[in-house]
Parts: C-alpha cells; structure tokens; sequence
C-alpha cells in the first residue's frame, strides 16, 4: 500500500481526544503529541491498525507507521536542553495531516 | 487451588501465610492468572504446559544476546550495515529468533545520543534482550524519560554534553528499539567476546554508556 507521507514531509497529528471506555479504541498515539507539528524520520510501512486488534478486530485496513520526529523545546514548556534534542514517537496513518507550507 | 481444603468462607483479606515452598501462590494476582490459565486450559486455547514453557523460553532470553549484535555490529562493518537496514535478518546471523519483532536499531554517534522508552506501557524488545528492568516500567522513567531526558540520564550516571543531540523514541506502537552504542576508544583489536562482556543491558537502552 502507498504511503501518503515521505521523509522529511511536515506533518501535524490529528488533534483528536476520543474518550476510551470498555469496548472503544485503544489509542496507541500519545496524548502529548496530539495536535503538535513534527517530521516525518523515516516510513516504517504498514502495520495492522491497533484501534481494531485491541478489541478482537482485525485491525484491517491497515495503516503505514511512521517515525515523527518532534523539537523537545516545541512539545514541553521550559524544556532543559539544548534546541536540537528530539523526540521520535510512532504514529500510524489516520492519526496524522498534512502541513501546507503558509 | 490453594484454598482448596479450607471449608470456611472468606472473601476478605486475610494473613494465612502461603506455602513457604511455593511462591507462586502468594497473591491474589496469581491465584486469579492461575484460575484464567485453568480456563484456557480447558477451553482448548492454551495446551497444558504452554504458560510453562512460554516463561522458561522467556528466562532464557538474556540481555547477553543483544550484547553479541552489538559485539558483531562492533567488530564486522558489514553487519553492522545489515543490523541498521535489515536488523531482524541480521540478529538471525546470530541465531536470535525475534519471534516476529520488528526491531528498530537507532545508533549513537558523534552527534546524537538515542534512549528508549514507552510512555503508554512498557514495551521493549524482549525476544532480544529478556524482561525489562522494573524502573523501565515506572511512572516515573516512563514520564520523565520523555520530559527531562537529559536529568534522567544524568540519574544513571551519562552526561550527555549540549552539543551532542538527545533523541527520545518513545516506544508506542509496532517497532521495538535496540540502541546500537558508540565502540569506546582503547577497545582496538578486542575479540568479539571480550566486546561483548562491556555492552550492558542499559547501554542497550541508551541509559548507559559502554567503556573500556
């Protein structure tokens, strides 16, 4: 299957907080990267989607994985570190958006 | 089941001391995996012994292992090459079964330093390198390791200096991570072995870094 996002592309994630309750998706995407702007780092391929196995589903159709790549000064407040340090996180497909250059 | 033979109702907490030879009866926790593997058992979903088996399995997996990936990646460029882009082809050169692992190998250089962490649970590579230490699954690694990387890996004694980039890979979904570490200097023509014996579990984490 065709990934929509390349290395390098700009990307933000989707900012969406479902409520989880028994029988509801289980998210794998990290409450604290919702809604940021990161880099795609690499395109891992697809993968079933865990929102689907995690309640006996069969996590079709699946959704490419990728590693995005976030500035640790954009994601915490008063971050202590130098600008360059990062933070990869894996984030499947459906979960993110494409940025347009303004 | 260990309150077989008591002929008294309790359904409160109570101090009866568990079998001093038997641990595995010691909880509440375990009275209840061991009722459920009973189920399973007899549903036809787990073949007696599985559970056995699957933990013995998993007591044989040491972080020993990763440590002769690394060890190779080290001493044969080659390998080294092949762990990066094919790292589950690779580690079966060695032997190393990932039982559908799809690892993920991040490498520290000159210019960045990789530590791994799971925010959501505590996924790890286990069929490369064994159980996950207990701090590994801790609130408080598991959130601060995200936050304030550079005041965690200082707790474990690795100073990361500012001009080299901490890269945090917090373990969410599919991949499993194993931190390839920089070759010390003085460990010029090292066997593989003696290569090994100085990669540490937490190196492998990137909470540690290896010397000579």
């Amino acid at each position: 299957m065709g990934a929509r996002f390349r290395p390098g592309d700009r990307v933000r994630v989707v900012a969406a907080r479902p409520a989880i309750s028994v029988g509801r998706a289980h998210i794998r995407t990290p409450h604290y990267v919702r809604g940021q702007d990161g880099m795609v780092a690499e395109v891992m391929g697809p993968f079933r989607n865990p929102e689907g196995l995690a309640t006996g589903g069969d996590g079709l159709p699946m959704q490419v994985l990728y590693r995005v790549r976030f500035p640790q000064a954009q994601l915490w407040q008063g971050y202590e570190g130098p600008a360059k340090d990062t933070l990869e996180v894996e984030i499947y497909e459906h979960w993110l958006e494409p940025i347009h250059a303004a | 089941m260990p309150h077989d033979g008591h002929d008294h109702d309790h359904g409160h907490d109570h101090d009866h001391a568990p079998p001093p030879d038997d641990p595995s009866f010691s909880s509440d926790q375990a009275i209840a995996a061991r009722a459920l593997r009973l189920l399973l058992e007899e549903a036809g979903i787990l073949a007696p012994g599985e559970v056995a088996r699957q933990i013995d399995r998993m007591d044989g997996i040491q972080p020993s292992m990763g440590a002769a990936v690394v060890a190779r990646a080290w001493a044969d460029p080659a390998f080294h090459d092949r762990l990066i882009a094919t790292p589950v082809a690779a580690c079966s050169e060695l032997g190393v079964d990932l039982q559908g692992t799809h690892l993920h190998v991040v490498e520290n250089t000159a210019s960045v330093h990789n530590v791994i962490v799971c925010t959501l649970c505590s996924c790890y590579p286990k069929m490369l390198l064994g159980i996950p230490p207990d701090w590994y699954k801790s609130y408080e690694y598991r959130s601060r390791a995200v936050i304030e990387p550079r005041a965690v890996l200082a707790e474990f004694g690795v100073a990361v200096p500012e001009e080299i980039e901490v890269r945090v890979h917090d373990s969410t979904a599919d991949l499993r991570y194993l931190v390839l570490p920089a070759r010390p200097a003085g460990t010029e023509g090292w066997s593989e072995e003696k290569l090994a014996a100085i990669v540490t579990r937490d190196a492998m984490i990137g909470t540690a870094i290896p010397s000579a």
